[in-house]
């Protein structure tokens, strides 16, 4: 992307950051109080976080590869579910694939 | 104040002010992914001033850091953002605020602000504790991704450090405390099977929103969860 759009890309999307988040201040709340619209909202969440996972951990342009992240991704979630705060959980990720390429893998 | 505190609104600044913390440090990571992703300082500091809101803003960054369109990045990061239209439905009647109290309410409407709101019983520790979490994240998160953007473009080679391995886990992170129910693994199960299969034929950035779009048919395709009698837990 050029800065140019890039900035256009950055403003429209904070513009629709914020509509979406006052829409839900200013529409009646029985409107968005059905079971269907919660659950799908969070099931799209859910989807999207996970999707963003295999594509950051998996995707090297086209191709779907295994490297450093891999492992790196399998230490992260050792650590969440040992509880780590958000913070730790990076870093350690990050330790494990800047460690792995130091000893010259992935 | 000329009044004391009650416990309950102490309790509620205390659980605003350590969740803003944390979120805060994390501010550092997406500053630095963000710089490394391409944008600069200035951008890395607009989006957490303007769009403020953390699984959107990776989300954006992580589609730009993959050569995707302008289209993709905005349609994931507005996607994620969907749910802050429905904490905003939530919090709203709680906050009982107009004017451009209400516009300053509806920016900082995020995960954070919402979850310790709705966590407090006394009406006015609701309040307190959405303004106190809404408002400590939104200083300290501009605050922290500014700093991060600021290292990040000092850094050189992000793979050298594994920045690029730090962004799966943020979105591992995020989605941790979403994977409780059995219809949110099942669905976060399709999800990796779309996107994998997408990845090689698709464009960067129309994996994530196949996913997003499998999500929103399995959500309305399946049948909705009977209504458990005699008392969920």
């Amino acid at each position: 992307m050029t800065p140019t759009v890039l900035w256009a890309t950055v403003l429209v999307a904070s513009v629709a950051s914020f509509a979406l988040k006052l829409a839900g201040h200013l529409v009646p709340q029985h409107w968005l109080a059905t079971d269907r619209v919660q659950r799908t909202s969070g099931l799209v969440t859910v989807a999207l976080l996970v999707a963003l996972v295999v594509v950051q951990t998996f995707a090297t342009g086209p191709a779907l590869t295994v490297d450093a992240r891999v492992p790196a991704l399998a230490a992260a979630a050792a650590a969440l579910a040992l509880r780590a705060p958000f913070v730790v959980v990076i870093v350690v990720a990050a330790a494990v694939a800047a460690g792995l390429r130091a000893l010259g893998w992935g | 104040m000329s009044r004391p505190r009650s416990p309950a609104v102490s309790a509620a600044v205390r659980q605003g002010v350590s969740v803003s913390v944390a979120t805060g440090l994390y501010g550092v990571s997406f500053g630095a992914l963000a710089v490394v992703a391409g944008l600069t300082v200035a951008q890395t500091a607009a989006l957490s001033l303007l769009l403020f809101s953390g699984g959107s803003q990776f989300a954006l960054v992580g589609v730009v850091a993959a050569g995707g369109s302008p289209l993709a990045a905005v349609a994931t990061s507005s996607l994620l953002g969907v749910r802050n239209t429905l904490y905003g439905a939530v919090v709203s009647p709680l906050l009982d605020v107009r004017g451009w109290r209400r516009w300053a309410a509806a920016q900082v409407t995020i995960d954070e602000s919402t979850a310790v709101a709705v966590a407090q019983r006394d009406p006015q520790a609701v309040r307190v504790g959405f303004w106190a979490t809404g408002l400590g994240v939104f200083v300290l998160w501009n605050v922290c991704s500014l700093l991060g953007a600021l290292a990040g473009d000092a850094l050189g080679d992000p793979r050298a450090w594994g920045l690029d391995a730090a962004a799966g886990a943020a979105f591992l992170a995020l989605v941790w405390p979403r994977l409780a129910s059995r219809d949110a693994r099942l669905v976060a199960a399709l999800a990796v099977v779309v996107s994998a299969a997408l990845v090689p034929v698709t464009p960067a950035g129309i994996p994530v929103l196949g996913a997003a779009a499998a999500a929103i048919a399995a959500g309305f395709l399946s049948p909705a969860p009977r209504a458990r009698r005699g008392g969920a837990r």
